[in-house]
């Protein structure tokens, strides 16, 4: 806590804490009160006398209902929870091993291995897409969700891996040798002792393996095609901006339910999360 | 119960030759610490005995199997670490509990033999809690019940009391003793603190470089050092060492070193005669030191002069300037002495230690 006079805790504090929060909530305010607009007012000029742009004086659910009976969107939102939870539950599980082995067992090359994980994680998707494209095309997966359930991992499982490999880094070696001594093997050990122990560093490597496949874009947008296959990010934007008519109440619409589920989450392990990421076992 | 053969025993880590060819028998009921400075191999020989370290070359047998290969599971050993390795997610309970349910001991016989430890170790009213919720003392506890509620062949101790503050680890010394009187256990305790050491061991084995250095009950180890290593690393203030030369006068075998004149007594002069004209090292411990007029000379007596003084409260250390070297006397609490006065300082002839000056070993 700042300390001295009260003005320098306002100076210090909550005048440069307000501004960051108001600059990182703007855009969900903006959303949030476009979905609620009306077209009349949506449209207005900007030189009209009655022009507010930053307030709805007549708020309307309009487009949410227009979002969702007169598009997929709800087909989307299921489309999109399957995949990011389908490849989340794959992700973990090979996170959980992979790291658990990286990070306890002795084996010949396990640095190399752990950095090359690490490498494939650094590939940019936006040049991983195009031999995955071939790859997906040769597979015959094209415009099914397998095509992405199968891909994300390839970004998420590195993710995971060295997320969770410094969890389990950071529990005491011990802790596990004492297991086995006490009658474990190292399958019981790791089951009894250390995956309850990791449940802070699985949570929010699962959070975030969620959440980068719930937003993926690129990937969604090249291997799937026909409207009823797409997920959220990619059937906003495909559907609802046609030619250059933009249906901004709907997008913004879209964009804020699209939202919901991943702040939802968030708000509900964000303590576990937190230990997650500063990776403490209190002993 | 059980005895602990240990056959030439070898670890090599990527570079390191960390244990090289220990030899060792614990013998069932005994109890044995393993001493020595960081990095001496008393660690790695412990965790190889327990299964944690895989064997390089050699044998270790609990009992009469050869256990080289079997998991720490099927060892029928129980281990308390350093750091105490509770469970931090399990209560008191299922800590003690664990290895029980894990060889599928019936809930009933789990039951009893918790209380059993649970009520030796004093700690039946914490049961319920948590790790975090105890102090460090209970905790060390808690990671000793664990370890005798399996009633193993053996206990392998890893520096169970470097964690707890002086006090308690006076406290909890006493209790380890009575545990083992107790329950007889074959037990292998690993230290770098001498006092635990002499204070626990049935016989105590000094380590150093991967070396078994000396093997043997406390006194024995104390007072019969093997090498100038084992002379130095047991005692209290430690021993004091000086380089002397070996010289014949008269016939009588002296110690000469700067400021210093020893004539040894026929006994040990017969034992040092073949060292004439060499340098030796010679070792006396503080507590042998002792003060006496100037006028007393059987030619086991040397001047000193007083450089700092030491009140303990049970003794009074004498930092002491002999020559040009440096020596410490322990002489009881009441003696009044200055800074800078000087002194004469008396010694046994059976109290005095020679050293080989290359490779060290007692003479």
């Amino acid at each position: 806590m700042i300390e001295g006079a009260k003005w320098r805790r306002w100076v210090y504090f909550y005048i440069p804490l307000s501004a960051f929060i108001i600059w990182l909530l703007f855009p969900f305010y903006w959303m949030l009160i476009t979905a609620i607009r009306p077209d009349r007012e949506l449209y207005r000029p900007w030189m009209a006398p009655n022009y507010a742009p930053f307030w709805t004086s007549h708020p309307t659910l309009e487009h949410i209902t227009n979002l969702l009976t007169e598009t997929l969107f709800i087909r989307w939102m299921a489309n999109t929870l399957f995949i990011a939870c389908v490849s989340t539950l794959i992700s973990l599980f090979c996170g959980v091993l992979a790291g658990y082995a990286l990070s306890r067992l002795k084996f010949r090359f396990a640095g190399a291995l752990g950095t090359g994980i690490f490498i494939t994680y650094l590939v940019p998707q936006t040049l991983l897409f195009i031999p995955l494209a071939n790859i997906i095309r040769n597979f015959q997966l094209g415009d099914t969700p397998w095509a992405l359930i199968l891909t994300y991992p390839t970004f998420l499982i590195p993710f995971c891996t060295w997320l969770l490999m410094g969890y389990f880094k950071a529990i005491p070696r011990e802790l596990e040798e004492c297991a086995r001594i006490d009658g474990a093997t190292r399958w019981k050990a790791m089951l009894y002792i250390i995956m309850p122990l990791a449940v802070p560093g699985i949570l929010s490597a699962g959070i975030f393996a969620f959440t980068l496949s719930w937003n993926e874009y690129i990937y969604a947008l090249v291997f799937l095609s026909s409207a009823e296959q797409k997920t959220v990010s990619v059937g906003v934007n495909s559907e609802l901006v046609r030619g250059d008519v933009f249906y901004w109440g709907q997008l913004m619409a879209g964009a804020l339910l699209g939202s919901v589920p991943v702040a939802f989450i968030y708000s509900f392990f964000v303590e576990y999360y937190v230990a997650g990421l500063t990776g403490s076992v209190k002993g | 119960m059980a005895r602990v053969l240990i056959r030439n025993l070898n670890k090599k880590y990527d570079e390191v030759h960390a244990v090289k060819g220990v030899n060792l028998e614990i013998r069932d009921r005994e109890f044995v610490v393993l001493v020595g400075p960081s990095g001496c191999g008393k660690t790695s020989t412990l965790r190889m005995v327990a299964g944690l370290e895989s064997i390089t070359s050699g044998d270790v047998l609990i009992g009469d199997t050869v256990v080289n290969d079997l998991p720490p599971m099927d060892r029928d050993i129980a281990m308390v670490f350093q750091n105490y390795a509770l469970y931090p997610h399990m209560s008191v309970y299922d800590n003690m509990a664990f290895g029980l349910k894990m060889r599928k001991f019936a809930r009933p016989e789990i039951e009893k033999r918790v209380r059993e430890a649970a009520d030796i170790l004093g700690i039946g009213d914490y049961l319920k809690r948590k790790p975090r919720q105890l102090s460090g003392g209970q905790r060390q506890r808690v990671a000793l019940g664990r370890a005798i509620v399996r009633h193993p062949q053996v206990f392998l101790f890893d520096e169970p009391l470097s964690n707890l503050d002086a006090k308690l680890r006076v406290q909890m010394r006493v209790e380890l003793k009575k545990i083992h009187d107790r329950l007889g256990t074959t037990a292998v305790y690993v230290t770098h603190d001498q006092i635990e050491a002499m204070t626990l061991g049935d016989r105590v084995v000094v380590m150093k470089d991967g070396l078994v250095q000396q093997v043997g009950e406390p006194l024995e180890l104390y007072n019969r050092p093997a090498n100038r290593f084992v002379a130095g690393f047991l005692g209290s203030p430690a021993m004091n060492f000086a380089k002397v030369s070996m010289a014949e006068e008269n016939g009588a075998i002296c110690a000469v070193a700067d400021g210093m004149r020893l004539t040894l007594p026929s006994p040990i002069a017969a034992r040092l005669r073949p060292y004439v004209g060499e340098e030796v090292t010679l070792g006396i411990r503080p507590e042998d030191l002792r003060v006496v007029s100037s006028g007393e000379s059987d030619g086991l007596s040397f001047p000193a002069v007083v450089e700092v003084i030491e009140r303990l409260g049970s003794q009074t250390l004498l930092d002491v300037k002999v020559g040009g070297g440096a020596m410490v006397a322990a002489v009881e609490p009441a003696f009044q002495t200055k800074v800078r006065e000087q002194l004469h300082l008396a010694l046994d002839a059976e109290q005095l230690h020679f050293f080989d000056g290359h490779s060290e070993i007692a003479i």
